[in-house]
């Protein structure tokens, strides 16, 4: 299968960006960042607060396997309608900080439409961090199957 | 990339740089945590030399990342066709 997202993450650069084409109208796009609703659908998270507005701000809360809740926000720096979103990003208890999200829009056809993500981090440290998060969280899984089995053995 | 076609000991690989031996040391040691490079125990000589497989998994940490965002927008192109259908 083709690869639908992009990351261009640029080396000792504190920003990156996240390209995906999706098969719906501009409109659509839009619509799945601005109703509540959608957003608890795709984003797998609850919203506790979103107000798609100058000055306006977001709260997002997700549950983990264990039952733990984690909580994310940020403030909305700029809203244009079915084009452009400018907001901060902030993970909750967590020493990343804040980053700043730049989301665009982009009409293709009548039928499909482009999203780039623009994120910008506070250092380079930062950004390779949080990009090695996953990675790291699958090496720790395969650490504890590595456990699993070996405890089985024993 | 010193220790790409041959193991070094660490005086060996301290000598090409213009930095105190206990830096290139410390430097070392960073990367054999990563596991970028590997120690050989050779006598009372340690030799280092180049792990391309690690290398490898970090030209490709950002794939999880990718996976990620992939799984979201692709979930979100569903929800939105389901729901352009319902209207």
């Amino acid at each position: 299968m083709e690869r639908k997202t992009n990351i261009h993450a640029e080396d000792g650069k504190q920003e990156l960006m996240i390209t995906r084409e999706f098969d719906l109208p501009q409109e659509l796009l839009f619509k799945a960042y601005e109703d509540p609703e959608i957003v608890e659908q795709w984003m797998g998270t609850r919203v506790l607060k979103l107000e798609n507005k100058k000055h306006g701000a977001y709260q997002f809360e997700t549950t983990d396997p264990k039952g733990n809740k984690h909580g994310f926000n940020g403030t909305i720096h700029e809203v244009v309608l079915n084009q452009k979103i400018t907001r901060t990003f902030e993970m909750e208890n967590s020493s990343f900080g804040v980053q700043l999200e730049f989301l665009e829009f982009e009409k293709l056809t009548d039928d499909t439409s482009k999203l780039n993500m623009h994120v910008i981090y506070r250092s380079v440290e930062v950004r390779d961090q949080l990009l090695k998060l996953p990675f790291t969280q699958g090496i720790n899984m395969a650490h504890n199957r590595i456990q699993d089995i070996l405890n089985k053995l024993k | 990339m010193l220790v790409a076609s041959q193991s070094l000991t660490a005086g060996a690989i301290a000598a090409n740089f213009d930095t105190a031996r206990p830096t290139v040391s410390k430097h070392l040691q960073i990367l054999t945590e990563c596991e970028l490079l590997e120690q050989e125990y050779n006598g009372r000589e340690v030799y280092y030399h180049f792990n391309p497989k690690k290398m490898k998994e970090i030209a490709e940490f950002i794939e999880p990342f990718r996976k990620m965002w992939d799984d979201r927008f692709n979930k979100l192109e569903t929800v939105m066709k389901k729901y352009k259908s319902k209207k």
